[in-house]
């Protein structure tokens, strides 16, 4: 068991951090805040999963996906579909002129069930599909790119246009998947009411349990062989190919690994909030996923989900006080984080122990490129600047 | 198709036609922009669309400046209005590049963060200054109303004006890039950096220059959007997917590239909106686009130079 503890931490003071962000979050948080605040923590926290998906990414692979909103958004609508037709038994929509389908199918002059919609009325199936459908689209994405060599830039723009596709896809599509309202009005889960007080509380603590349980699997990741063979495609892909390695696949997937755990994220979204619709799986919410990674740490697991939590209690109390300037303070804190703290947070606590030098080293990064820096060597089209 | 007649058919093809070649103007000018920026420099600027705006927002406010204190001048403030906007975007274009981009070049992807941020910024400033809802110039009257070929055929007469516009910037464009000497500079730069600063380039000038002329572009893109729609705060953010698209399927680094995929984007999209309904003949070109760009990722054209 040690050697498995220090696989996961490499250091005491990762453990205790870890630890005590855990203490935080599953006996300070719940005694301190009411249980509307913890609601939207545990809304907070499921973007954590798109975030620990985007460390070992982006962070350790030097993949920057711009479309971890269409994987979220696949969980997060495997789950609402589940959770719709449940709550459109024949009793309830009997007044629709097809009792026993979703409302909105109704309102759309649609008489049958699509094919699609069936295997959902059964909850091991929308389980298995939580996880299947994001990682199995994510890994024919990746597989068609990687394997012809494409990356950093290009798939950055190419990750967006699915977003965008995604999300025009569902709106354009009203009948068959709620369109631009999305799947609403969800309510029981196997009978159990969601939408109670005491169901709220047991989700949150689903959620931060499987939240760590996620970041614990990403620790052991980035800590074991395939960590460090993830960090040298990231700095240096050629070498990692000529070595043997197929650079492609490994990247194809965890690629698929972090679709299907931004589905997980998906899926605990839409049982804390009750709903999901297409504006949270576009190219917006897709970048501030990435903007919830950067803030926090790239590198960091436990950074990237402290990133989520900051900037979105930062979004709710400023947009609350002030929507004017929120999306000031917002750009301004994005290119300030990616132009003098690479690292993020976590970075920045790292830093703090070390002397003074140091830290004014790493301001003064952005000045000239390291070799070692981690964001240096990305794949373009052209690189031969 | 079937309700259809062929007569019929033949001229909604024509009509949907022009009126997509006004989206293939203000496509081609967009990409034209990324296509410095992105293709020879390998930045990405998502703030692109947010120039784009910007330069619409400049001829709006000509020609509510000409309207209040100078009506006679109406006709023609246009033209002058073009002008501006492209100065206007170049100069934030050359600030943008000083204060953020330079910083940024070894660092690709973050380019990409930083943009978004700007364009944050961008966009809430728009919203600050000239309000959340979309405004429109009032566009001078020559360039106004159509020209009727024959029955059930109209060709609006602002969409030639904004095509011309956008064909006279191309060729421009690639006179400069290909016969004058700082385009030489620049396509030195792009394929050796080292080797351009050590035969005496100033190459920090030269990626100056290359993005607020692209920047520059991007405003008058916006000029000519003005002549199909309203600007509002996020209305650039809606063709920067569109306009990367542009870029990356004709091939990142060809400016003919550049103008082919524009024409194929903008027609297919504007003969397919028309018969799908809503937003479906979009979601049809993107993913035929997207589909095609993962089996052939170097685009129609793809450059001489190209490393992995």
């Amino acid at each position: 068991m040690p050697l498995f503890f220090r696989t996961l931490f490499k250091t005491r003071g990762e453990a205790i951090a870890f630890g005590g962000f855990l203490l935080l979050l599953l006996v300070i948080l719940p005694l301190a805040l009411p249980i509307f605040r913890l609601n939207l923590v545990g809304k907070y926290l499921t973007f954590g999963f798109v975030a620990i998906g985007l460390v070992l990414l982006w962070g350790r692979c030097g993949i920057l996906s711009l479309g971890q909103g269409v994987f979220f958004g696949l969980g997060g609508y495997c789950m609402a579909m589940f959770l719709k037709l449940e709550a459109s038994d024949p009793v309830t929509t009997a007044i629709q002129s097809t009792p026993g389908i979703p409302d909105f199918m109704d309102w759309n002059q649609i008489t049958q069930l699509p094919l699609l919609w069936e295997p959902f009325k059964s909850l091991p199936f929308t389980i298995l599909a939580i996880f299947i459908v994001p990682g199995v689209v994510a890994f024919i994405i990746g597989w068609a790119m990687f394997r012809r060599r494409v990356g950093g830039v290009y798939f950055a723009i190419i990750t967006q246009s699915i977003a965008l596709i995604f999300a025009l896809g569902i709106d354009g599509n009203q009948g068959f998947t709620g369109g631009r309202n999305g799947i609403t009005d969800l309510r029981t889960l196997l009978g159990w009411d969601i939408r109670t007080e005491s169901a709220q509380y047991m989700l949150y603590f689903l959620c931060v349990v499987l939240l760590f349980a996620v970041a614990l699997l990403a620790k052991y990741i980035i800590n074991t062989r395939l960590g460090r063979v993830l960090v040298a495609i990231r700095d240096r892909e050629d070498r990692v190919r000529f070595s043997g390695y197929d650079v492609a696949m490994i990247r194809a997937f965890i690629f698929s690994f972090a679709a299907m755990i931004s589905g997980l994220g998906g899926a605990l979204f839409v049982l804390q909030v009750g709903f999901m619709s297409p504006s949270i799986v576009g190219i917006v919410p897709s970048i501030e996923m990435v903007i919830f990674t950067a803030v926090g740490g790239r590198l960091s697991v436990l950074g990237a989900i402290l990133g989520c939590l900051i900037v979105n209690f930062g979004k709710t109390m400023f947009s609350e006080a002030f929507p004017d300037l929120w999306l000031y303070l917002m750009g301004g804190t994005f290119i300030a984080v990616v132009m003098f703290f690479p690292n993020g947070l976590a970075g920045l606590l790292e830093k703090i122990p070390t002397s003074k030098e140091k830290y004014l080293q790493m301001l003064g990064r952005s000045k000239k490129p390291t070799p070692t820096s981690p964001t240096t060597k990305v794949t373009s089209l052209s690189d031969e600047q | 198709m079937g309700e259809y007649t062929s007569e019929e058919l033949q001229s909604i093809f024509i009509m949907q036609s022009f009126s997509g070649l006004s989206l293939f103007s203000v496509l081609l000018l967009m990409g034209l922009g990324l296509a410095l920026i992105f293709g020879q420099m390998g930045v990405i600027n998502m703030a692109h669309g947010e120039f784009m705006a910007l330069g619409a927002y400049t001829v709006y406010y000509c020609s509510h400046l000409t309207s209040t204190y100078a009506p006679a001048f109406g006709p023609y403030y246009f033209v002058a209005a073009i002008l501006l906007a492209f100065i206007v975007c170049a100069l934030l274009g050359a600030l943008v590049e000083w204060g953020m981009i330079r910083h940024l070049y070894h660092r690709p992807l973050d380019t990409l963060l930083a943009t978004w941020g700007l364009s944050l910024i961008l966009q809430q400033t728009y919203r600050s200054i000239f309000g959340a809802r979309e405004v429109t110039p009032t566009l001078p009257d020559w360039l106004m109303g159509s020209y009727t070929v024959k029955e059930g055929l109209d060709i609006p007469i602002n969409g030639m004006f904004v095509l011309g516009l956008s064909i006279v910037i191309t060729i421009a464009l690639i006179t400069f890039m290909y016969r004058s000497s700082f385009g030489l500079k620049l396509r030195a730069t792009v394929q050796n950096r080292k080797m351009s600063a050590a035969v005496g380039i100033n190459t920090a000038k030269v990626d100056r220059l290359a993005f607020s002329l692209g920047c520059g572009i991007a405003g008058i893109a916006g000029a000519a959007f003005t002549t199909i729609g309203s600007t509002g705060p996020d209305s650039g953010s809606r063709y920067i997917v569109d306009a990367f698209l542009v870029v990356v399927a004709g091939g990142t680094a060809s400016l003919l590239g550049c103008v082919v995929s524009a024409f194929g984007i903008a027609q297919a999209q504007s003969i397919l909106e028309f018969f799908l309904e809503g937003t479906k003949g979009k979601v049809a070109t993107l993913l035929v686009i997207v589909i095609a760009l993962m089996i052939r990722p170097q685009g129609i054209f793809p450059g001489k130079v190209r490393g992995h």
